[in-house]
């Protein structure tokens, strides 16, 4: 059913689709309308039997949601920034149990300087936690990446987080088509886990594994991810049956005779679409690529879709300090020898223009792009900080040192 | 070291013997058919009051719930001598997540059970005083305030042992671990309010919270019953002598768990709903060095030279637990008998 609806209610609507049976859950923004609709379902009784539980910290609702998937509960919860990284630990432990728990994070940023605006800090920082991420492009897809999420997660005994832009997607009301519940249904069979806590026959779970065995554990945790590259493609299709929607690992924009093709995540691929077409219209040839799944990531694919390229530009929304891309070293592997360069930008929730991406582009096109380029940096401030810092080192935080020496301050 | 003589009988004890009691009364370690919970084989260290305290608390949940019994394990030594991959000593479902998140994965397990309908099979979390007081305490105290139905049990052995007998927020004053050492005049663990989490879990006037020891098994199997039998949060805080921290003989566990007891430094008692409604009185009080003395972890207490302004200070905590609980004068609390 198509309506105009906002994307934190269009997300809960899909979760409540797929019949989750325990929601715990901590508030934190942008992330609170999705956990605020399906509260107000599992009141209602519209989520019957599903248990709604109010934890007392993010750390405690992926807990929670630990002993309820282990248990043999469809288990699902969402949070951003603070939140995912309060949950660091359990994170791990729950994708080294194998637990297909669900998790929406509406990305947004790591403070401090707090902040509670989008960008996508929160989520890579967590790459390498054994969860697979996918990262949503509008609402829409949003909506089909849970659903698909919980058979991808249950099928192959992996939690899922699905990462949409907080606010930018989560607050913006648009229209979304939801699927009937029929259909997912039918998409999505009852959670029938292998191994469950069940008296009927006891097993011992989250045992100690030493040297002897560690590595192998590890390993097949990495084959465990890659599979989801493998099965991607089958359930997306069955998928499309139901909603006429196909959703990719990786998805090309204009790409086949692009010499330039700029790699992103989530939202901004609208905005960069839109200035590609621009600059098509004037006789430029870019392209865009759009990765749906960073982890795991889909290498081979990416590789197919930067094959014609002589210039890559990864646009990303966080920043690994002292290094600057995060998203570049995996877009690198995928196509050693070919230029590529980071554009860090939006973060903390600073917009992403069409303008500044134009301006951009029209630079790596004409190979004026640095190595890393941080996009609408304010020179002038930031010079002036490492001006002040250079003659005068002493520890201080950045945001307040920037406000004190605006003030005229002179120590 | 402390000296070790074998006896016979257990000495000290008022306890009746199993022989003399009605078959229904008799303990359920007794039993032939016991569950067997933590079973044999595992690699606790000999005398380890945890694992005879695990053992008893188990056996006597699965006998109450008619062995339908799901348990989560926070991260600790009962979590590590039981499961060594590939093996593992539990006979009852069980899951290890992490070291402070275990009462809240035991909430989750039981909210699936809720959701499908399962509300027969019953919820245990279990863990260390680390576990439990410090790491696992904002987990612990959301579980409480929901009143979610989990009974938690803590095995108190008053510091982090397995990661080598440093403090926790239930070390006692006085008493060196590896991080409150004793040098110079610095006399071990400072002197402070400690964190005292069964009054801490009846100020959430949660249905019921008791404490129990390793000394009286027979407490500790009604207690386990009793929680059993009630539903929503419950806590049970048992004392269990650790000899590898405590410096004690491994023959000495339940005697000191006793004197520990008996000196009324550890009072035994029952509450719900936030009212204390039976205590477990000292039969026959003995001084708080009794209790140290056997323990080398107070050692600086009595050599070179005896401390007693410290033994003192020990001595006024129990005089107030006394008081506090009416472990002597109140004898006419009586204590709740186990129906059979």
């Amino acid at each position: 059913m198509r309506s105009q609806i906002e994307g934190s209610r269009a997300v809960a609507e899909a979760v409540a689709l797929c019949r989750p049976q325990v929601i715990p859950a901590y508030p934190i923004s942008p992330q609170t309308h999705i956990v605020e609709a399906l509260s107000e379902r599992v009141a209602s009784g519209a989520l019957h039997p599903c248990v709604f539980i109010n934890a007392e910290s993010e750390f405690g609702a992926m807990s929670l949601a630990i002993g309820a998937c282990a248990t043999g509960g469809r288990s699902y919860t969402a949070t951003a920034s603070q939140g995912l990284l309060f949950m660091a630990e359990a994170l791990y432990n729950a994708a080294g149990l194998g637990l297909p728990i669900v998790m929406t994070v509406a990305n947004r940023a790591i403070g401090a300087p707090i902040n509670i605006w989008n960008d996508h800090s929160d989520a890579m920082s967590q790459r390498d936690s054994g969860w697979v991420q996918l990262y949503a492009e509008s609402n829409q897809e949003a909506v089909d990446l849970h659903v698909l999420a919980f058979r991808l997660a249950e099928e192959l005994s992996l939690p899922v987080m699905v990462c949409m832009d907080g606010f930018v997607l989560t607050h913006a009301v648009e229209p979304v088509d939801l699927p009937d519940q029929a259909g997912v249904d039918a998409f999505l069979p009852p959670f029938r886990p292998r191994q469950v806590l069940d008296p009927v026959a006891p097993v011992s779970i989250g045992a100690m594994v030493g040297p002897e065995a560690f590595t192998e554990v590890r390993y097949l945790a990495h084959v465990r991810q890659l599979e989801v590259l493998d099965r991607l493609p089958d359930l997306a299709g069955e998928l499309a049956a139901l909603t006429g929607r196909r959703i990719s690992a990786v998805t090309p924009y204009r790409c086949d005779d692009a010499d330039t093709v700029v790699v992103a995540l989530g939202s901004v691929l609208g905005t960069l679409k839109d200035t590609v077409d621009e600059l098509r219209d004037e006789g430029l040839p870019v392209g865009v690529v759009g990765v749906t799944a960073f982890r795991p990531f889909p290498v081979r694919a990416v590789a197919a879709a930067l094959a014609g390229a002589r210039r890559v530009v990864v646009l990303e929304r966080a920043l690994a300090a002292g290094v600057g891309g995060i998203v570049t070293a995996d877009v690198r592997a995928a196509r050693p020898g070919v230029a590529c360069r980071t554009v860090v930008a939006g973060l903390g929730g600073r917009p992403v223009t069409r303008a500044s991406l134009r301006a951009m582009l029209l630079d790596a096109v004409a190979d004026r792009l640095e190595p890393l380029t941080f996009l609408d940096l304010n020179r002038e401030v930031v010079d002036r900080e490492l001006a002040r810092a250079a003659a005068t080192r002493r520890s201080g935080p950045a945001a307040e040192n920037i406000l004190h020496d605006l003030a005229g301050g002179g120590r | 070291m402390n000296g070790q003589r074998t006896f016979f009988y257990q000495v000290g004890t008022f306890a009746v013997g199993n022989r003399l009691l009605d078959p229904a009364m008799r303990a359920g370690q007794a039993d032939p058919d016991r569950a067997n919970a933590l079973t044999s084989g595992h690699r606790a260290c000999q005398g380890c009051g945890e694992a005879l305290g695990a053992r008893y608390v188990l056996d006597a949940a699965m006998r109450a719930t008619g062995g339908k019994l799901v348990v989560v394990n926070a991260t600790g030594c009962l979590e590590v001598f039981s499961t060594p991959y590939p093996e593992t000593s539990w006979r009852v479902p069980w899951l290890h997540s992490l070291f402070g998140n275990a009462p809240a994965v035991a909430a989750g397990a039981a909210a699936t059970l809720r959701a499908q309908g399962r509300d027969d099979v019953r919820v245990i979390g279990q863990g260390g005083d680390g576990g439990t007081v410090d790491i696992g305490f904002g987990c612990l105290s959301g579980m409480f305030e929901r009143n979610d139905d989990v009974l938690f049990v803590c095995y108190d052995n008053e510091a982090y042992m397995n990661t080598g007998v440093q403090r926790s927020g239930a070390t006692p004053p006085a008493a060196r671990t590896a991080t409150t050492p004793v040098v110079g005049d610095r006399s071990g663990n400072r002197f402070g309010q400690g964190k005292d989490l069964p009054v801490i879990a009846m100020a959430h006037r949660i249905p019921y919270v008791a404490t129990a020891t390793v000394a009286d098994l027979r407490d500790l199997e009604a207690k386990v019953a009793h929680a059993m039998s009630l539903h929503g949060a419950r806590y049970l805080h048992v004392l269990v002598p650790c000899p590898l921290g405590w410096g004690t003989a491994s023959g000495d566990t339940v005697r000191v768990a006793r004197l520990a007891v008996e000196s009324g430094l550890f009072p035994v008692f029952e509450a719900e709903h936030g009212e204390v409604t039976a205590v477990r009185p000292i039969r026959r009080r003995v001084p708080v060095a009794d209790y140290l003395r056997l323990q080398t972890r107070y050692r600086h207490l009595f050599t070179p030279t005896r401390c007693d302004d410290v033994l003192d200070a020990i001595g006024a905590v129990a005089e107030d637990n006394i008081r506090r609980y009416g472990l002597i004068e109140h004898r006419d609390v009586e204590h709740r008998e186990v129906s059979p």
